[in-house]
């Protein structure tokens, strides 16, 4: 497989929210805003890209038995240095998204890439892998987000679209983030079908 | 290169290594954002504070009521212009919420008067119950709007109540707490008094 394939298999073809449907937790619930989305998807990115690097690192000298709990070991190390470091840094995003970051050491994408990818490839691979993975996963939510963001709030980023009175409280609470992914799923799968 | 043996042994070592080294890795970040972590908060502090309450040169020691009921202490902050007392702001907050905990910056004037509040922290609904910091203080719908009263000569209560408070629109549980936060400030400041 060329690394473009490598890397560009995370937006559609195996896109970890729209066609693996890992991770629902975060997606369905940091969404209700394009931003929210976005900050989510480039920490999960981050620790994607960093874990799936030590995980090919180190796979060979980690046992096969102990492999699941050292993996995790390496992924919640990466998801404490985003959580202080988006306190630190970026408080505003850290308000809204607090509770989620220490979530992400249990997301399935990041588990599911070290074990189904970064512990079989070499380095380069696995960090293509990880980015690939991780751009895909903050492209779905910020579709997910925005779209919520447009109905809910009649806003996009904050720029408001058109005015509240008219706006679909729904979606921007969990039923409307179900509704929106099922369609979104609909249109992806459909669009693989051409 | 073969992969390691599953040996008693390996194993515990590698666990060993690997929780080591996660543990001193994490511990020097720690340290590196320490600092940048505790400004961002006393800054945004500081910004609640500017905001709530009427201009001021300077902001005296700070003091907690440790008398109120209910666990945690409210946090006061008396604020000063040209030496004289202009107002305090006071840090409370509600478990009562939609989603719990509630945490409020709220001043009061010289007069006992609401001046202002801004909402630290909450995890209400967005698009309903995330409208409060917004909502309590729009000036145009005098039934909505807390600035400026207080709660001796206002019913701090929503309307639905028996109160002269307009809640949120399908947030009442949320106006409710927020109503119970400034309430447990302004009983605080007053006993403190």
């Amino acid at each position: 497989m060329s690394q473009w394939k490598n890397f560009s298999k995370g937006f559609i073809k195996e896109n970890p929210v729209f066609v693996l449907l890992l991770g629902m937790c975060p997606t369905l619930g940091v969404t209700s805003s394009a931003i929210n989305g976005l900050g989510m998807g480039l920490a999960t990115a981050f620790v994607l890209v960093m874990s799936n690097i030590v995980v090919s690192l180190v796979k060979n000298i980690i046992p096969e038995k102990v492999r699941i709990p050292s993996f995790i070991v390496i992924i919640a190390a990466f998801v404490t240095v985003v959580q202080l470091a988006m306190q630190a840094y970026l408080p505003s995003l850290y308000k809204s998204l607090g509770l989620f970051i220490p979530l992400i050491v249990v997301n399935c994408i990041v588990l599911g890439r070290a074990e189904a990818f970064a512990s079989k490839n070499n380095l380069v691979s696995s960090a293509i892998d990880g980015l690939g993975i991780g751009l895909g996963f903050s492209f779905a939510l910020v579709l997910l987000g925005g779209i919520r963001e447009i109905l809910g709030s009649g806003k996009i980023f904050d720029i408001t679209i058109y005015p509240e009175n008219y706006v679909t409280l729904l979606f921007v609470l969990s039923p409307g983030a179900f509704i929106v992914l099922g369609y979104l799923i609909a249109l992806i799968n459909r669009i693989k079908k051409n | 290169m073969a992969k390691r043996e599953s040996t008693f042994i390996n194993m515990v070592v590698t666990l060993l290594l690997v929780t080591g080294i996660a543990a001193a890795s994490l511990g020097y970040v720690y340290e590196l954002t320490k600092g940048p972590i505790a400004e961002a908060k006393l800054k945004a502090q500081q910004e609640a504070i500017t905001k709530v309450l009427p201009e001021f040169d300077k902001l005296g020691n700070s003091y907690k009521d440790l008398k109120e009921s209910g666990g945690d202490s409210l946090e006061f902050f008396p604020a000063y212009k040209n030496g004289e007392l202009v107002g305090t702001a006071i840090k409370t907050y509600t478990k009562k919420g939609f989603s719990g905990f509630i945490s409020i910056m709220v001043g009061i004037d010289i007069n006992g008067n609401f001046s202002g509040f801004e909402v630290l922290e909450h995890a209400e609904t967005p698009g309903l119950g995330s409208k409060m910091n917004a909502w309590f203080k729009n000036t145009e719908k005098p039934n909505q709007n807390i600035i400026g009263k207080n709660p001796k000569s206002t019913k701090f209560k929503v309307s639905k109540d028996g109160g002269d408070i307009d809640a949120i629109t399908a947030s009442t549980i949320t106006s409710r707490a927020f109503l119970d936060a400034l309430n447990r400030a302004y009983n605080s400041y007053k006993k403190e008094e």
